[in-house]
């Protein structure tokens, strides 16, 4: 499969990435490519393989329920380009 | 032309852990802003999440408890979309290995009946935080604390056929959940919201007719009224031959409006993979036989107990199994007065009479289990009258008494069952009341049953409500017929 141009923007705009109008065919071309060892891929036989979650074998471990972090807010804050009354603001968000 | 109503429902559950999915945060309700909020729950570069183990468990007694299969292998992947109150970018959920498979609710209707209702499945994910959109300077205001808290979404099958059904689907749902002790069950907090799914078909045909999906209602009250508006604006539409678009709506319980929703751009590419942080959590078959011998007693099992131990009628036991502090107060009450009967009716009215009027629940009901039952236990060797007990739970309501014996004592209203001092009492009445005495004797007999009841009034009244009514009628029925 091969995907032009407005599939780009539209991956782009999902992602938030800002590709510049120059920049798509050159993008899509190297995405394009990626796709081709894809399907490469697709042609092999895996029948009998079970889809794996996770490159390690491995199983998740499991946490106990106990609180461990305590309030860090004005250092997690610290960072944030607007803080009011504890909450981080935003630009202006409507539904 | 009839129309037909296909509902079904997604609900988000809270589970009631201490800590969030994947950090060790607390989820504690009511925080100040943000500061309940760790570095995974704001998506901090280099974070890594860990799987909090009680949410598992948690899940998996909800399985349990609806007779559905668990998955042993189960998957966490992102679903990814961008808004503010979802740090990361995306939320980690669970696509299509879900830990609760395919199970049923069953429901009882208004007529009395059972439907099962069949539970697709229910899979765990995080809750995304809250965008405060008061204004501030132009800007939203975000608070992460309940970033990350562990939810279960339960999705059923389209089963629902109109919103009594949803409503005692969601009822029973309530009941489960609280039961098993998964969820705190308080929906104006948000731990349990209704996403509800409606479409109209012409009554007989097969195929589904277009659906909207009504998001976020958190009460039965605002779920049974959007229901209702929604089914009759897809009616309308449809008979004035337009077409339903299907989209999400909203809908303001304190206005009774219900919108649309501007329709998520790109709404149903969430590019799902699954999330590369997080291994595959397997459920050993010895983690599930524990929790298994752990399930407390269902709301279902429960209300077949209540009919066979205590000879409740169906629809008494439905309601005082369907809430587990209402179960454990009505059952306590009825040991310990030895009156099963007597106690449901009071638990079902007086008490919960009370709780409403003073819009208050069970848990903090000012009249405990072991008031009512002294209560009771002095209705039934007739220390006092169905009346005047209720004079005496309005006082244990009001704190005037730790028991019915104090306030009986206090007040002074132990019934009178003294057959003398009824006896004089009676004669007094039947001397102020010469004609009517009269007109009774002279009344044929099968009229004499209804005029009897002023007498009884009369002495009552007399009595100040403590004569014995029994005595009083057995006294007053031989002094006049004689």
């Amino acid at each position: 499969m091969a995907i032009d141009a407005s599939e780009i923007q539209k991956v782009a705009h999902l992602a938030r990435l800002s590709i510049d109008d120059n920049q798509v065919d050159a993008t899509a071309s190297t995405i394009n490519n990626i796709l081709e060892l894809v399907d490469q891929m697709q042609s092999i036989n895996t029948d009998n393989v079970e889809p794996m979650a996770h490159p390690l074998d491995a199983v998740q471990r499991l946490r106990e329920d106990k609180v461990t972090e305590e309030n860090n807010r004005e250092q997690l804050q610290s960072c944030a380009p607007a803080v009011e009354d504890g909450l981080f603001l935003v630009p202006k968000v409507i539904e | 032309m009839m129309w037909e109503t296909v509902i079904g429902l997604e609900i988000h559950v809270q589970l009631a852990t201490k800590t969030k999915i994947f950090s060790g945060a607390s989820t504690a309700f009511g925080a100040e802003p943000n500061t309940q909020a760790c570095a995974v729950d704001l998506g901090l570069p280099g974070v890594l999440p860990v799987v909090n183990e009680e949410a598992i468990n948690m899940a998996i007694r909800f399985g349990l408890g609806i007779d559905a299969e668990i998955n042993k292998v189960n998957v966490f992947d992102r679903k990814n979309y961008f808004y503010p109150d979802l740090p990361k970018g995306y939320q980690t959920t669970q696509l299509d290995k879900p830990i609760v498979g395919a199970g049923h609710v069953d429901i009882t209707l208004a007529n009395g009946s059972t439907k099962s209702v069949r539970i697709h499945h229910a899979h765990l994910e995080e809750d995304a935080g809250k965008s405060l959109h008061e204004d501030y300077h132009g800007m939203t205001g975000i608070d992460l604390n309940r970033a990350g808290t562990p939810l279960i979404e339960i999705v059923t099958e389209p089963d629902l056929s109109s919103s009594e059904e949803a409503v005692a689907f969601a009822k029973k749902l309530h009941s489960i959940v609280t039961t098993l002790g998964i969820c705190d069950g308080e929906m104006s907090q948000g731990s349990m919201r209704f996403d509800v799914n409606i479409s109209v078909r012409p009554k007989g045909q097969e195929d589904l007719g277009t659906r909207t999906e009504t998001k976020n209602l958190n009460s039965f009250k605002f779920m049974e009224a959007a229901i209702h508006k929604e089914v009759a604006r897809q009616i309308d539409v449809l008979e004035d031959g337009g077409r339903i678009v299907q989209e999400t709506r909203l809908y303001n319980g304190d206005t009774g409006e219900a919108r649309s929703m501007r329709s998520k751009e790109e709404a149903n590419d969430y590019r799902y993979f699954p999330c590369p942080d997080l291994l595959p959590v397997v459920i050993e078959e010895s983690r599930l036989e524990k929790l298994r011998a752990n399930l407390p007693e269902m709301p279902d099992a429960k209300k077949i107990r209540f009919i066979s131990d205590y000879s409740l009628s169906d629809i008494d036991a439905d309601i005082l199994s369907g809430n587990q502090a209402t179960a454990a107060f009505f059952e306590t009450a009825a040991k310990l007065s030895g009156n099963a009967k007597l106690t449901s009716n009071w638990v079902l009215g007086e008490v919960t009479r009370s709780l409403n009027a003073n819009d208050t629940t069970i848990a903090n009901s000012p009249v405990t289990a072991e008031m009512l039952a002294s209560l009771i236990a002095r209705i039934k060797d007739n220390t006092i009258s169905g009346n005047i007990a209720k004079k005496v739970f309005e006082a244990m309501w009001n704190g005037e008494g730790k028991d019915a014996d104090e306030v009986i004592e206090k007040k002074g209203l132990k019934q009178v069952t003294d057959t003398g001092a009824i006896e004089t009492m009676i004669d007094d009445v039947l001397a102020a009341n010469a004609q009517q005495v009269e007109n009774y004797r002279a009344a044929p007999p099968e009229k004499r049953g209804k005029m009897i009841g002023f007498f009884v009034g009369q002495a009552m009244k007399a009595s100040k409500g403590k004569a014995n009514p029994g005595m009083v009628n057995q006294i007053l029925k031989k002094k006049l017929d004689d």
